[in-house]
């Protein structure tokens, strides 16, 4: 579907979750009947994994006490912290049961729902107890007379009940919302067929007379007529919220993961939907009807392939389906080995290594890539989570590991796509491997090596302020005494930095691993059984730093001229005849549902490759010679990934954009409330080059290419990691790492093609400076654009503590649900975020190191302490 | 005068300057060291009534008198009611749950007294006096039982039942508004909050509240798990004439969550931190001065309308507050752009 097809609207489109509703959910009915309150619980955290916005509770039902099952409920989802993060909706046709919820509910929650039914007093009485509460409030269109069927008296009731709550009981208007009463239609009664009609007029027109009220409706009573024949239903759902969300329909009590595409339900059975909602036709029942049957059975048809390795023996069968990656026969397999060898153990001893070290060989000798062995681990992982309770009910002393790592993203940083690599590939290895996730403070990390008594302890970090954390590990190791061996990796690592920082502050061994490949020669020299060899390597790599810190000592480095000299030196515009463009956008513009088909075309796929560890530039990479096959192979399984992430909506792309009047004020930008300059919103902190430069080259600093005088400047933040947590969840549980690597990879090109879109369309259209631009895909990943989009933490301003300010002028928590972690790490991981330069000579460079001066200088323009600025800088800081 | 005409007043003079707020009465009772028999101040009592500060206002009105005074001449413009416990709930862990009127009327009394002798010293400064409503040592979001996360040991009405006992002892005795302070409990906030607008009905008269959260961690939730902003969505139909934080930690630990608060709130926000982190022997020892300069580092950045001290603050502290913000420009807020604005643990708005 393009943009232009979507409505604008569809974006904001509220989810409300409708399986914790007796009515609703035959399956909540019985638990709840059943008194089985645990599981029910788990019905609202599914709800809530799946992308439900607000969750609808709704206990009317004649068996029970439907006030204490509301009290039950909410009382114990109260304690779930990831149900109670999302605000409830407290639904019944009984007060008192409305009531008994009201009492519960610590959040703001939604009434669902009060009206005038019987009478205007009551309605009056029971609005003003809902404010009281501090409630928002669902209306029916019902009145004395009954229900609204058509369009005239759902309008009529709505904007009667409207005057009376604004005006006489003082309801904001914003915590209405108006359900115009969605009915079934193509039920075979002539009367029926307008009522998708009525419902999508009735829509318009109430927000129209209603300013501030919203439109809400339970969806699934549209197809009641259908029941049993889910294709269809789902078809007419995603036919009528098409046409409704346009007319402004807000939100809907929907099953959220169940919608399908509008553009790819067939054609033909569309076109019959259509016909039914807008009542385009008289016989529109009769064809959906006729059509009906065909769709029900549409299920997906599974492929199943039977070559002839199924008639191999087992042992070979095993080795094929790790070689070759396939889990779909593993444990059938995996039990018929178990069956003909005497000790479960044995099948892992036996066949299933020998497989692994023909995949290990295969590695080794550059025939086989990572995203083959991860594949390959996924099997293996299957066959063994198949073989373990045999092997615990034997009581064997478990297969003999070569040792034990710990390994942890360290706190502040969430990163762990490369650390998740290493441990499968040490795993598939056989070395013992505990994996402490991300943001784990060092006394967990330690606690849990002395715990497990582990030969190795593995460090991983992506951002910067990751290494300060690394070097405090290795501190609090010497502090406790440990002995084991410090191994550090991740994409900010380096053996330079490892040996300068890190390793003279651990008392023990500590060795940075370039990548997953070097990563098992590095842990098998270190635990090798006669002590002599891991002494040996041991005392190869402190050597090897030694000399990089002696080279370093020694070297000369470039010569950093004074901060006023560089300041001397910056990059000079002549502003004399330049007008700053104004932003099109006013104020800020918030995506909360960005469409990712949009993105998937401006994926950047050479930097996916290289998370993979497979060298080479897209697409040239799918034709190479020796790693051309396994990067063939990693795309179609991407494509086919990003196709379910699209289709299915796995992933949540959401985005905030904002310009502000600002100006230059030496090397600050200063950011205004509007253009008089008057009110002061924020002030922006950059560095500038002080390494010594040749004439005519400048000591460039961001603020060099804002105007002294009045300029603009813009901020961004975007993120595709919404809703990744359930599907990680998924793989996890599956033992598929293979699958759980590749959508974090694929998440994180998605966020970044999101910001690549976005600041097209902000130099197209939402600042507008360049509405004419027209690039080649090419041209735009070698940037040849006008304006710049630096990100905090990254060379041209690479002070990450910059990030807080830039999220609050975002509001980036509320407006992109995106969150900063002590570190500064962005949570959703799969993020970018950064600062808009339009100035056609802005362009990146890297501020590289800099003098105390510059340091102390900084920390008097931040008001902070030198200490801190130090912390902050120290990645830069050359002294 | 009309208690909504006193809060347009207050808000009238918060154009003006920031507000000062008082500081605690627990740690300056502490400094009288009062022993049973003073506590008692004459009257019999089963139980032992050691540390029950509320019952104070009763037996010896001197002290809470001149400790209310010392803030008074410190410089605050808003005290209030030495109430904090003065709920049947809290009252019952010294079997005196049937004290909870006679107190709260004492207390407001007593105070409203010493706050109408500082106006008549200096009609200039108009002085308020704020009803204080603790939490409660109850929770209505949290059951105290591991096993039984359904349990709860009181029940909404319970609680709202008690606050309205105390309110209507406070407002009986002239308090001009109600403060719900240092919530960590959002439905009990909430709850407090419906016996405000309920006896306001009842007297025909519009209860003006001031609400201030506290939080329980560091990563600034409070024990209903709410976020600061999840919170203002909570309470802000209630219209509070305040809206802030009070307690948790120091000021320089609640820091980020003023500056949370401030871009949130559409109307007057008082913070008052206590003085520091409490030390190894659970004392507070941040010196006046150092709380000072903290709180007018929020007052320059343009976070604050009303500024006071909780635990551990002084009159010596509320002093140097009111002398370091003095001057500075009180915070200016924008309308919010229309949205449904609900929460749960978090804040979510939908535009």
């Amino acid at each position: 579907m393009t943009e232009n097809a979507m409505p604008e609207s569809r974006a904001t489109f509220i989810n409300i979750g409708e399986r914790t509703n007796v009515t609703g959910s035959a399956k909540f009915k019985k638990l709840i009947l059943a008194g089985d309150y645990a599981a029910a619980v788990e019905i609202a955290r599914q709800q809530v994994e799946s992308g439900a916005q607000i969750i609808d509770v709704n206990m009317d039902e004649g068996l029970l006490d439907a006030e204490k099952a509301m009290d039950t409920f909410l009382k114990l989802i109260a304690s779930e912290p990831d149900i109670a993060k999302v605000p409830i909706m407290i639904d019944s046709s009984k007060w008192s049961v409305i009531e008994a919820g009201l009492k519960c509910v610590a959040g703001k929650p939604i009434v669902n729902s009060i009206s005038m039914k019987e009478g205007v007093e009551p309605f009056i009485e029971h609005a003003r107890k809902v404010r009281r509460y501090g409630a928002a409030v669902v209306v029916m269109a019902f009145d004395e007379k009954g229900q609204a069927d058509t369009k005239e008296r759902k309008v009529e009731i709505c904007a009667r009940a409207y005057d009376i709550l604004v005006n006489k009981v003082g309801f904001p208007a914003e915590d209405i919302i108006f359900d115009p009463n969605i009915f079934a239609v193509a039920t075979g009664i002539e009367e029926h067929n307008n009522y998708g009609v009525d419902f999508i007029a009735a829509t318009r027109e109430i927000k129209a007379r209603c300013p501030g009220a919203k439109i809400s409706g339970g969806v699934s009573n549209l197809s009641f007529a259908f029941r049993g024949n889910e294709p269809v239903r789902k078809a007419m759902h995603s036919v009528f919220l098409y046409h409704a969300i346009q007319a402004g329909m807000d939100m809907g009590i929907v099953n959220a993961g169940q919608l399908e595409v509008y553009d790819e339900i067939p054609a033909e059975l569309r076109e019959a939907c259509e016909d039914v909602i807008q009542n385009r036709r008289p016989d529109s029942t009769d064809r959906l009807l006729e059509l009906a049957p065909k769709y029900k059975g549409t299920g997906e048809a599974t492929e199943t392939r039977d070559a002839e390795w199924r008639s191999w023996p087992v042992e070979k069968r095993l080795e094929h389906a790790l070689v070759k990656g396939i889990d779909q026969y593993v444990v059938a397999d995996t039990e018929e080995a178990r069956q003909q060898i005497a000790k479960p153990i044995e099948v892992i001893e036996g066949p299933l290594m020998a497989g692994m070290n023909v995949v290990g060989d295969l590695f080794g000798s550059g025939k086989m890539f990572l995203p083959q062995v991860v594949k390959s681990a996924r099997v293996m992982k299957k066959a063994v989570a198949y073989l373990l309770p045999y092997i615990e009910a034997e009581k064997t002393e478990g297969s003999r590991s070569k040792g034990k790592i710990v390994m942890a993203t360290v706190k502040g940083d969430v990163h762990d796509i490369g650390k998740n690599i290493v441990g499968v590939v040490l795993q598939c290895n056989n070395f013992d491997v505990i994996d402490l996730g991300v943001m784990v403070p060092f006394q967990e990390i330690l606690k849990a090596a002395n715990d497990n008594k582990a030969d190795l302890i593995g460090l991983s970090g992506l951002i910067t302020p990751s290494l300060d954390e690394m070097v405090t590990v290795a501190e609090e190791m010497t502090r406790q005494d440990f002995k084991v061996p410090l191994l550090i990796g991740g994409a900010t690592t380096s053996k330079v930095h490892t040996a300068l920082r890190i390793a003279p502050r651990y008392h023990g061994t500590t060795v940075h691993v370039l990548d997953a490949s070097r990563a098992v020669g590095v842990c098998t020299a270190l635990v090798s059984e006669s002590g002599r060899q891991a002494a040996e390597f041991a005392a190869k790599v402190a050597a090897e730093y030694e000399a990089i810190r002696a080279e370093r000592a020694g070297r000369g480095q470039e010569k950093l001229v004074s901060l006023a000299a560089a300041r001397a030196n910056a990059f000079k515009i002549d502003w004399s005849g330049y007008v700053p463009p104004k932003p099109a956008t006013k104020g800020t513009r918030v995506f909360a549902e960005y469409p990712l088909h949009e993105l998937v075309e401006r994926i950047d796929w050479t930097p996916f490759f290289r998370a993979w560890e497979l060298a080479g530039n897209f697409p040239g990479i799918l034709e190479d010679k020796v790693v051309g096959e396994s990067a063939r192979k990693l795309y179609a399984d991407a494509r086919k990934m990003l196709d379910r992430i699209v289709r299915e909506k796995w992933l949540t792309a959401k985005g905030v954009v904002a310009f502000w009047p600002c100006r230059r004020e030496g090397d600050d930008v200063v950011l205004f409330e509007d253009e008089s300059h008057a009110k002061e919103v924020s002030r922006l902190f950059f560095l500038r080059q002080q390494i010594e430069k040749r004439s005519p080259r400048a000591n460039m600093c961001l603020a060099d290419f804002i105007s002294p005088k009045a300029d603009w400047i813009g901020c961004f933040a975007v993120t595709a990691g919404h809703g990744i947590e359930a599907h990680l969840a998924r793989f996890k549980a599956d033992s598929d790492d293979y699958s759980e690597i590749l959508l974090k990879a694929l998440a994180d090109r998605l966020a970044e093609a999101f910001a690549e879109r976005l600041h097209e369309r902000v130099r197209k259209t939402l600042w507008g400076y360049a509405p004419d631009e027209a690039l080649s895909n090419d041209e735009l990943v070698r940037e040849k654009y006008r304006g710049i989009r630096p990100a905090p933490g990254y060379p041209a301003c690479p002070d990450h503590s910059q990030k807080p300010e830039l999220f609050r002028l975002l509001n980036a928590g509320q407006n992109a649900g995106m969150a900063l972690t002590e570190g500064f790490a962005m949570l959703p991981t799969a993020a970018v975020s950064g600062y808009y330069f339009a100035h056609p000579e802005a362009q990146y460079f890297g501020v590289a190191r800099i003098g105390r001066d510059q340091v102390e200088d900084y920390a008097k323009r931040r008001g902070i302490p030198l200490e801190q600025a130090e912390k902050v800088l120290r990645a830069n800081a050359g002294y | 005068m009309k208690r909504s005409e006193k809060a347009d007043e207050l808000r009238a003079l918060a154009q003006e300057r920031i507000l000062v707020k008082d500081g605690p009465y627990g740690s300056m009772i502490q400094t009288y060291k009062l022993d049973e028999a003073s506590f008692r101040g004459g009257r019999d009592f089963e139980h032992d009534q050691k540390g029950n500060n509320d019952l104070l206002n009763l037996t010896r009105p001197d002290v809470v008198g001149a400790i209310c005074s010392a803030y008074l001449d410190a410089g605050a413009d808003i005290v209030a009611t030495n109430t904090f416990n003065a709920n049947a709930i809290s009252l019952s862990d010294y079997g005196i749950a049937g004290m909870a009127r006679e107190i709260n009327l004492a207390a407001a009394k007593l105070t409203r007294t010493c706050a109408d002798a500082a106006t008549a010293g200096n009609p200039d400064k108009p002085r308020f006096v704020v009803g204080a409503l603790g939490p409660t040592n109850k929770t209505l979001s949290v059951s105290p039982n591991v096993n039984d996360p359904g349990y709860r040991a009181v029940t909404f009405d319970e609680v709202k039942g008690i606050y309205r006992e105390q309110i209507d002892g406070l407002l009986d005795g002239g308090v001009d508004f109600i403060l719900i302070e240092t919530v960590f409990d959002t439905l009990n906030a909430k709850a407090a909050i419906v016996a405000a607008d309920e006896a306001g009905e009842a007297r025909h008269e519009e209860i003006p509240v001031m609400v201030s959260m506290t939080l329980t961690d560091l990563a600034g939730r409070n024990l209903s798990g709410q976020t600061v902003e999840a919170f203002w969505h909570s309470v802000r139909h209630a219209r509070p004439l305040t809206m802030g934080l009070n307690c948790s930690f120091g000021a320089t630990e609640l820091h980020p969550y003023v500056n949370a608060l401030n871009p949130q709130v559409d109307g007057l926000v008082c913070v008052y931190p206590n003085a520091g982190l409490p030390n190894e022997l659970g004392a507070y020892d941040e010196p006046p001065e150092m709380t000072a300069k903290l709180v007018k580092g929020w007052a320059e950045n343009g976070w604050l309308n009303v500024v006071g001290g909780c635990c551990g603050t002084t009159p010596a502290h509320i002093k140097a507050v009111a002398e370091a913000v003095k001057g500075v420009k009180p915070r200016q807020w924008r309308a919010l752009p229309p949205a449904l604005r609900l929460s749960g643990m978090e804040a979510a708005s939908f535009f």
